[in-house]
């Protein structure tokens, strides 16, 4: 190879020489952007955003309280369906919430027993309080798969004409309720 | 020889081992066909609760729910796709192990065959630049300069 000949390439091999390496700046900005966007990679999307709730029927956990009802959501009002189990942590966790929030705000919560022996579940509102105007056991979980429940607890926000408008999987913190929860409410309860 | 037909056989059973299920016996339809295809309906859907297992290997309680629900809906007459759609339309493209070909997916199910591609076109392109020139042959009083080194050291 003569001398005169390799003198132009030079300029662009040192080009070709950065190309992995602005490559590889690019992948830390695909892979570093995912992790770092708080995004929790374990969190399942719902399918049942803005579908009807499904239908189901399930019968009292308590004696003076009522069960629940596909005919029992979108009576006009927006309501919040809960589901828990005695035998969940972060049922615990979040149950202090819906305590405060029943004894503050009007919208019903209805609780659905998930997987739970009816005495455990009487146990552990008697222990933590009842914030649920309606209580319906799921003794086999059929219902909530139908709600595509994966993990107890998870919170739908069904509007006033039985649509699911918002799933919250896990447990509802203060800081979820305020941030999450009540302005999707508020505004469920405007637009009816 | 009867020692290393043993331990061939003792192989060969260890080979034939079956991969660890979390169906139960009473889970099992008596029907050895749906089951079957239960089964293979299993291998293509996820735990929601363990993500990288099937419900088949998953000991989770939800798992155990689906692998019953997934029997049940066979037992009603459902075909295989109506199973997998029917657990769809609740649990979204996240139930299937393997992700439908769709827009969306598109750079995941061709992204690779895409890079393997561009890479390889580019490989090619890079070294068609210029083919090497032929060697020249050595003229006569090189010829005889390589001699007389060679013969120096055999010497």
């Amino acid at each position: 190879m003569s001398l005169p000949d390799a003198l132009p390439q030079a300029k662009s091999r040192w080009l070709f020489a950065l190309l992995p390496l602005a490559l590889f700046a690019v992948l830390v900005a695909i892979f570093g952007g995912a992790v770092f966007s708080g995004r929790d990679p374990a969190a399942i999307p719902s399918v049942m955003i803005d579908r009807p709730a499904p239908d189901f029927t399930l019968p009292a956990l308590l004696d003076d309280k009522p069960g629940l009802a596909r005919t029992d959501l979108g009576g006009g009002k927006p309501v919040i369906v809960n589901f828990f189990a005695s035998w969940c942590a972060p049922c615990r966790e979040e149950h202090s919430t819906w305590t405060g929030f029943a004894a503050s705000d009007s919208v019903p919560i209805y609780g659905i027993a998930y997987k739970d022996k009816p005495d455990d579940a009487k146990r552990f509102l008697g222990e933590l309080g009842d914030p649920y105007q309606r209580i319906a056991q799921d003794v086999a979980g059929r219902t909530a798969i139908d709600f595509g429940v994966y993990g107890v607890p998870e919170t739908y926000l069904i509007d006033g004409t039985g649509r699911i408008r918002y799933r919250y999987a896990g447990p509802v913190t203060p800081d979820v309720l305020q941030q999450e929860i009540l302005p999707r409410l508020k505004a469920l309860q405007q637009t009816r | 020889m009867m020692r290393r037909f043993a331990v061939v056989m003792l192989l060969a059973a260890m080979l034939r081992a079956l991969p660890a299920y979390a169906v139960t016996p009473n889970e099992m339809l008596a029907d050895p066909v749906l089951e079957a295809r239960a089964r293979v309906i299993s291998q293509e859907l996820r735990c929601l609760v363990c993500q990288n297992e099937t419900i088949d290997d998953s000991n989770a309680d939800l798992a155990h729910d689906l692998r019953v629900l997934v029997r049940e809906r066979l037992k009603a007459g459902d075909t295989d796709a109506q199973v997998i759609q029917y657990l769809r339309a609740r649990y979204g493209d996240y139930v299937l192990l393997k992700p439908p070909i769709e827009p969306a997916t598109w750079i995941l199910w061709y992204g690779p065959a895409a890079v393997l591609l561009i890479a390889g076109t580019a490989l090619v392109l890079f070294r068609r630049r210029g083919p090497l020139p032929a060697p020249v042959p050595l003229n006569d009083a090189e010829r005889l300069r390589l001699n007389a080194l060679l013969d120096e050291d055999a010497s």
